[in-house]
């Protein structure tokens, strides 16, 4: 993370660019503090504990969360080349591995950054919000690790699809509640986390999980998420040699993706691609409220929600639509202010690719690299399938997360669609071991007998 | 200045709030209506945001109830048209409809080419103005702190409307000098932490905050957790001007609406609902009324 604060976009004297929020927490038109009074106090007390702790390192703060990402996260991670994608696609691939932090994602960045946060400003309870329960693991974990209760607030459906992260969460201490309101996925859990927060304000830090949300977060999380960037571009400089041509991130809110563009910001000649869920349309039916994609930066309309303007997908009136994706982590309304600042520049360029290819790039990835990548990486990797010619000789893609999480979902939406590279699941049909794929078993068996 | 100001000066006021469109449009009509003739003073309406982070459930369902029952902007506002009511209306919303508002297609083309900053300072000003031309007197947006309140003060300046700030438990020292000197209308003090929704207890968070405020000539009304006239007479003798209630004229409707039960009975209720809350407002700032519901003698509540 470099230390220099300019105004937002404009480069600095070593040549890095620095986006970082303005005073009043504004990325160009985007961003801010649209939150109910009761929560201003508290998001002042963050934004002072913000700039004396990470911007200043006040109290070895930040040595401290480099030598804890380094014992517990297991950092830095490795810079892989892809040999068969290389080969593939005919230019250099490069992957960076966020899968082998702890936990499975890069989520543990931003967790184990806020939480020790938490810890230095002397709050006792932790809660977050949870999409596909990979922010809610990365943050029982570092609660977990740093000592601190903890409560993650999950969709209904999300508990569903992603029900080993609910496992995982539960094993490491926290407390799972369900959000049922809406359409039970991270929109409603921000929502309802928002909630708690506002209620329990004076003894509780809510740690966002993504770029999104009232300043300080989305500056704060990019600047936790911002090693991935740090190293890439060290890494990356010592295997190919020079500077990527380009950089592929998948982006919900998009901590994976300010994470990985943080550092090259300033690097003219690399291109910044951020790939979202195209879900299974980019068209949305105004009517019934629901866009059946969470492709914001591509679609939306600029708007105020969880706390930030910022793009988002919504109604002629200003209603937010439901969202969809294959990918939980990925199924939101909204994105990171400054990420859509960066779009509006021109600085980032913002794509999609649907349901479809991304169960394909799931495979692919799979099969032809050996990493089972998280449904919301996928996305990265479909677009790397779909337009290898658009992103250069030197490519770099962030492996955001690991996809064991996702193996239930894969298997069901394999089953529902024909994806063309998929291996034969049969021998598993009915679920991983689910209660209902054996009860069927049972019954056939039964049949069988009579 | 709007009759905002007025509505507090002959005693405590009793300011009810309902989602309107709340479980249908004509039910609605009729509700808001019986809570006039019930006392109120000043009516906040609720326009429903479809991410309302600042209520707890029983709002959220009223917002379920009038979303899917077609309510938006536009229905709003003929909704405050049509209604038959004397006292001055609040529009109680999300800042995300005040500011797409004018959302056309042409709007969105011109956006989608990136023509959208030249229109910037224009944006809370078309619903402002709407507001005002269908009877709005003022304005409370849960989700627009102080800090982020300058457009729409701006516009609420030019159309002579009110900008009502909520102060918080947590509302204290230099920030709160900040907000009050820019009040106007009134000051909604958020009696507790937390969310809306009906309470047994009077928060102790209450008299703290009206301490707090007391050197402020404002009218100071106390909303959040408020369900009984009992509730409303300790709050107003604790020093508060008004207060505001929500989720149990809410619960009202909700149950209503769930055994299908006729408008005019459910109106009939919130009306004496009202008059119970608004009679505990009066006993508060000392004056008796007639109607001593059912001959209760109501206990001195503890001055403590
Ligand atoms: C592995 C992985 N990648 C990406 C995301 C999307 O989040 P963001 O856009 O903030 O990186 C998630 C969210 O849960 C995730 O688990």
């Amino acid at each position: 993370m470099s230390s220099d604060t300019t105004p937002d976009g404009e480069r600095d004297g070593d040549g890095h660019a620095d986006s970082r929020a303005r005073a009043d927490g504004k990325f160009g038109r985007y961003g801010g503090q649209y939150v109910p009074e009761a929560l201003m106090p508290a998001i002042e007390e963050l934004t002072d504990a913000y700039e004396r702790y990470v911007l200043e390192n006040e109290g070895g703060f930040m040595d401290e969360f480099r030598s804890r990402l380094a014992d517990f996260g297991g950092r830095p991670t490795p810079l892989q080349r892809a040999d068969r994608l290389s080969e593939r696609y005919d230019r250099e691939v490069y992957l960076k591995r966020e899968d082998l932090l702890h936990g499975g994602a890069h989520k543990l960045n931003n967790a184990l950054g806020q939480v020790l946060l938490a810890k230095y400003m002397g709050k006792e309870r932790i809660v977050a919000e949870t999409g596909a329960g990979q922010h809610g693991t990365a943050t029982a974990m570092a609660a977990a690790h740093l000592d601190l209760p903890c409560e993650i607030y999950m969709g209904e459906r999300d508990t569903r699809r992603q029900r080993p992260n609910v496992f995982r969460m539960r094993i490491n201490g926290a407390e799972v509640n369900p959000v049922t309101t809406g359409r039970g996925t991270l929109k409603e859990a921000i929502s309802e986390t928002m909630r708690d927060w506002a209620t329990n304000v004076e003894d509780t830090h809510y740690v966002i999980g993504s770029v999104v949300g009232p300043h300080p977060f989305p500056a704060m999380v990019r600047d936790f998420q911002s090693v991935i960037s740090e190293e890439a571009r060290e890494q990356v400089q010592e295997k190919a040699g020079r500077l990527p041509d380009s950089v592929v991130a998948c982006a919900g809110g998009g901590s994976n993706t300010m994470g990985a563009f943080a550092e090259f910001v300033g690097d003219e000649g690399t291109d910044l691609v951020a790939v979202e869920a195209g879900g299974s349309s980019l068209d949305v039916d105004e009517e019934a409220g629901v866009a059946p994609n969470s492709a914001s930066l591509s679609t939306g309309s600029e708007g105020v929600l969880h706390g930030a303007r910022t793009k988002l997908l919504q109604d002629r009136d200003g209603q937010i639509m439901e969202s969809h994706s294959v990918s939980s982590g990925l199924d939101y309304a909204g994105v990171g202010p400054e990420l859509a600042h960066l779009v509006d520049e021109g600085r980032v360029r913002a794509v999609n690719v649907d349901d479809d290819a991304a169960l394909e790039g799931f495979h692919r990835l799979s099969q032809e690299e050996g990493i089972i990548p998280a449904l919301e990486t996928a996305h990265a990797f479909a677009h790397l399938h779909e337009h290898p010619e658009e992103l250069g000789e030197v490519v770099v893609v962030n492996v955001s997360g690991r996809g064991d999480k996702d193996l239930e979902t894969v298997l069901e939406e394999t089953e529902q669609r024909e994806v063309s590279n998929a291996p034969d699941l049969s021998v598993l049909s009915g679920g991983l071991g689910g209660a209902h794929g054996a009860g069927d078993a049972d019954a056939d068996a039964r049949g069988g007998d009579e | 200045m709007s009759r905002i100001p007025e509505a507090f000066e002959g005693g405590p006021a009793f300011v009810p709030y309902l989602a309107v469109g709340d479980p249908d449009y004509e039910s609605s009509k009729q509700y808001v209506e019986a809570l006039a003739r019930g006392g109120a003073d000043v009516i906040e309406l609720g326009l429903p945001f479809s991410e309302p982070i600042a209520e707890g459930p029983t709002i959220q369902g009223a917002v379920v109830r009038s979303l899917s029952g077609g309510m938006t902007p536009e229905r709003f506002f003929e909704f405050v048209a049509e209604l038959d009511v004397d006292v001055p209306l609040v529009c109680m919303t999300y800042y995300n409809l005040i500011y797409r508002y004018g959302g056309s297609e042409a709007r969105r083309a011109s956006e989608a080419s990136g023509e959208a900053a030249s229109e910037e300072a224009d944006r809370p000003r078309a619903f402002v103005e709407r507001a005002k031309e269908v009877g709005i007197d003022g304005f409370v947006v849960p989700d627009l702190p102080a800090e982020e309140a300058d457009p729409l003060r701006e516009a609420c300046d030019e159309f002579d409307l009110d900008l009502v700030f909520i102060v918080a438990p947590t509302t204290q020292g230099e920030r709160l000098e900040r907000i009050m000197s820019q009040v106007s209308g009134y000051v909604y003090v958020q009696a507790r932490l937390g969310v809306t929704g009906a309470r047994d207890d009077v928060s102790g968070q209450t008299d703290e905050s009206l301490g707090r405020l007391s050197q402020w000539d404002v009218p100071k009304a106390v909303g959040f957790g408020i369900k009984t006239g009992e509730q409303a007479e300790r709050i107003v003798r604790g020093g508060a001007d008004g207060i505001i209630v929500g989720s149990a004229l809410v619960d009202i409707v909700a149950e209503g609406a769930a055994d299908g039960e006729d408008a005019e009975v459910v109106a009939d209720r919130l009306e004496a609902k009202a008059r119970e809350l608004k009679t505990g407002a009066m006993r508060g700032a000392g004056v008796e009324t007639e109607e001593e519901d059912d001959g209760q003698e109501v206990p001195n509540p503890e001055r403590t």
